[in-house]
């Protein structure tokens, strides 16, 4: 492969792409030439296939054939658009309708009335684009996608990400032409450390220092690798963009082996994303047909190639550390550092490991220099972040904005508020490591540095909105049980410390806290702090931390009080039913499964406290909102 | 506790003939004890001792070194699964939105714990962190199947449909 090959492919796709990323107007002129009337894009990411966008397809494709279009529709199956609560997704180029919740009927009367005879199918469209007078706004206008802001998701839910020409079409491979051909491995390096770019996987280190270090690091064989393990349960970005774009990634770390000197890297992925596998799969073997990958890429004397090795289940394997003792086919525990992986890394070679989000940077810094990278975001966190937004919110899904960005940008524009009226407790940010985000910190602009000031940290990018209605001291427990579950064992801190927290928590939300827990609980976790091995166990108490600085009269309620305020705790609840409000239905006494209901047929039921185990069936089943919990 | 019954150990030839090929194939690459279980529990089902011995026969190491490995991860099982695996999400986003009363449902209705396997074989229930369908919280998957946005009340409906396919099958 050439420059000028690779020029050719781009001019001879490039068209077909930008129908999707131009006007309306601009799109039907560019649709005419490329042979192809319409283009209509299905989400195939986890979350739509999940919800049936399969289905979706087969019946687009059917119904195609059955108008006789089959040959002036261009149909694509692209990654992650963002809107994963929608799903299945479904957009119609060059007009830029975007269909929400796709059904194999709806797509029918979307081929007939749309594709054949013309009419926007305004009912099925999402309705956030859809104007009272009728009009339709585009995409990019509506609140979801106005603020934001994509580089690393920038092809996703754009291009076909198994087909190879079209990551071309939009630039791809070009920043590794002009790293080989143009610049030495230390001007990539000082690129890349110029942009201010820092590891997205939750420890926001200098990118640039870490390819520095591994490049002055001597070895005759160094390695790259890529953190696509990503475990942090609520975070899917590493997934979204391997869905989406995979050839990013293998560009990415083809610059990164030029940079430091290696000619192999490895991918180690969760087994657990069957669909970024085979994507990623699909993306190398491409890669390699057309000499991005293998011997003399460019003509410039650089090789490289890649392999992927699947996780196994272990959130431990996240830490840098042990990810590479997982890939070289032991358990995945941690080892201390330093030696650090830039010095004694996979195999005992100079090793430079990024997480997948970083790489999704590095092309486009390469292509458009460091200064356009680092005049976004905040004075330390440059560029932007990807979130992914779940939990009480109403707009789930994946959203890319610029450093800096207000927690109440995310949370009431993009987001789109919180469900059922409810009010808005807290954020959870960077998950079993992190901690939780109050609302009194609403406006607190979003970097490494500000998330670590108020005691949470970036973590990978989950965000999980919480309501009235949670707990805190029931959230802590609950990410406590998750590393209490996947502590390796290795050193103590960690092994015995997490299990014992757990077990204060556990008293505390069974009724029987003590004051003087809380104090043992600060002791314990400092210790955690200072003395584990590897991050998982330093970080393991911070949800604690974080929501006794923040939420510590709901800890005081649980312990003096013996209430939970957010009707959480089981044992620490009853359930009654308000007199005023039960209209005497049955429907809760026909449903206890203890039979701790009486009542008779159109006057006030009550229930045996006794006799109740809590299990919420009859709040759950009653229309009038007569069962609360106190 | 009664004494769970251990499965006797069985293979096809298929089996055997398959195991040798991955254990032949991986052998060459550094750190090839991962990939090659991956594989070795595609076949089997799940990694039963006679296996991990074959292994370790197969890579020169010790079955403990094996053994070490296969039980670190949650990914690799040592006992069988059920015909119908269930998996129930335990991530963050869909706990705030109640996967705890899901599992709860799904033990009721089969009559076993997160971990075991039903008697007859035909389901296993596990509880998993994360599936990356956030957007459909709460979530539980059956098979390769995802089922998203559920109530307890759905799950009954669903589970219903593969114990009553199950019994036509018979």
């Amino acid at each position: 492969m050439t420059i000028e090959e690779l020029n050719k492919i781009k001019a001879d796709h490039q068209q077909l792409v930008m129908v999707r990323k131009v006007i309306k107007e601009q799109g039907e002129e560019l649709a005419k030439q490329t042979g192809y009337r319409k283009q209509v894009l299905v989400c195939g990411g986890t979350g739509c296939t999940s919800s049936g966008s399969k289905k979706v397809l087969a019946a687009l494709e059917e119904s195609l054939k059955e108008n006789g279009i089959e040959n002036e529709i261009l149909v694509v199956r692209t990654g992650c658009f963002g809107l994963c609560s929608l799903g299945p997704i479904m957009i119609v180029y060059p007009e830029g309708s975007f269909y929400s919740q796709a059904t194999p009927e709806g797509v029918k009367r979307i081929v007939k009335e749309h594709l054949v005879e013309g009419n926007v199918v305004k009912d099925l469209l999402y309705q956030e684009t859809v104007h009272a007078d009728g009009s339709i706004l585009a995409l990019s206008e509506t609140p979801f996608y106005k603020n934001q802001l994509r580089i690393a998701l920038r092809n996703c839910g754009v291009i076909d990400p198994e087909n190879i020409e079209e990551y071309i079409a939009v630039d791809g491979y070009q920043a590794l032409a002009k790293a080989l051909t143009t610049m030495t491995p230390d001007d990539v390096i000082k690129e890349v450390l110029d942009s201010g770019l820092r590891g997205r996987g939750g420890g926001g280190f200098p990118t640039g220092r870490k390819w520095m270090f591994a490049k002055a690091s001597q070895g005759d064989v160094k390695y790259v690798a890529c953190n696509a393990d990503e475990g942090d349960p609520g975070a899917f970005m590493d997934r979204s963009i391997l869905e989406g774009d995979p050839q990013c990634i293998i560009e990415a770390m083809a610059i990164a082996g030029y940079a430091i000197g290696a000619n192999h890297g490895f991918v180690y992925v969760r087994a657990e994303y069957p669909i970024a596998v085979e994507r990623l799969r699909i993306a190398i073997d491409q890669a390699r047909e057309r000499g991005f990958l293998g011997k003399n890429i460019f003509g410039s004397g650089f090789d490289f190639d890649m392999e992927i090795r699947l996780g196994a289940g272990a959130f431990v394997c996240g830490e840098e550390t042990a990810l590479m003792t997982s890939i070289e086919g032991n358990r995945g525990e941690p080892r201390p550092r330093p030696p650090f992986p830039a010095v004694k890394g996979l195999f005992g070679k100079p090793t430079v490991l990024n997480n997948v989000e970083t790489y999704a940077n590095i092309a486009q810094i390469i292509l458009n220099g460091s200064g356009w990278y680092a005049s976004m975001g905040t004075e330390t966190s440059k560029g932007t972040k990807v979130f992914a937004l779940g939990g009480k919110i109403n707009n789930v899904g994946l959203v890319e904005v610029p450093m800096g960005t207000t927690l109440r940008t995310i949370i009431e524009e993009i987001g789109g508020g919180v469900p059922n009226g409810k009010k808005f407790k807290a954020a959870q940010t960077g998950g079993p490591s992190g901690g939780c985000i109050p609302a009194e910190y609403i406006d607190t602009p979003i970097d490494y540095d500000s998330l670590i000031a108020i005691g949470s940290m970036m973590g990978s990018g989950g965000m999980i909105i919480l309501d009235e209605d949670t707990c805190m001291v029931d959230i802590a427990k609950f990410y406590l049980e998750f590393t209490v579950d996947e502590s390796c064992g290795k050193c103590t801190p960690c092994r015995i410390g997490t299990r014992k927290l757990l077990q204060y928590l556990e008293k505390i939300t069974e009724g029987k806290g003590e004051p003087k827990d809380l104090q043992e609980i600060e002791d314990l976790a400092t210790h955690m702090q200072k003395s584990s091995l590897c991050a998982l166990g330093q970080t393991a108490p911070n949800p604690i931390l974080s929501t006794m600085k923040f939420f510590k009269d709901e800890y005081i309620a649980h312990i003096e009080d013996k209430t939970c305020p957010a009707g959480v705790c089981k044992s620490l609840i009853k359930y009654e039913i308000v007199p005023d409000k039960c209209k005497g239905c049955t429907l809760c006494a026909r449903n206890c499964p203890v039979g701790a209901i009486s009542g008779t047929v159109k006057n006030p039921h009550v229930i045996d406290s006794d006799k109740c185990i809590k299990c919420g069936v009859c709040m759950s089943n009653c229309k009038f909102g007569a069962i609360v919990t106190k | 506790m009664a004494e769970k019954t251990v499965q006797p150990f069985r293979e096809t030839d298929e089996q055997k003939q398959a195991l040798s090929q991955i254990i032949e194939r991986n052998k060459v690459q550094p750190g090839a004890l991962l990939p090659i279980l991956h594989e070795a529990q595609e076949v089997y089902g799940y990694l039963p001792i006679e296996v991990q011995q074959r292994v370790a026969d197969g890579l020169g190491i010790s079955l403990s070194e094996v053994y070490g490995v296969a039980t670190f991860y949650s990914r690799f099982s040592l006992t069988p699964k059920g015909k119908h695996r269930i998996s129930v999400c335990l991530g963050t986003a869909c706990y705030v939105k109640g996967a705890d009363k899901i599992l709860a449902e799904v033990e009721k209705k089969l009559g076993i714990k997160s971990g075991e396997c039903t008697d007859d074989g035909l389901f296993s229930i596990d509880s998993c962190r994360c599936v990356g369908a956030c957007g459909l919280a709460p979530v539980m998957m059956i098979d390769e199947e995802v089922y998203g946005k559920l109530t307890p009340a759905m799950v009954d409906k669903i589970l219903d449909k593969y114990i009553k396919e199950e019994g036509e099958s018979k």
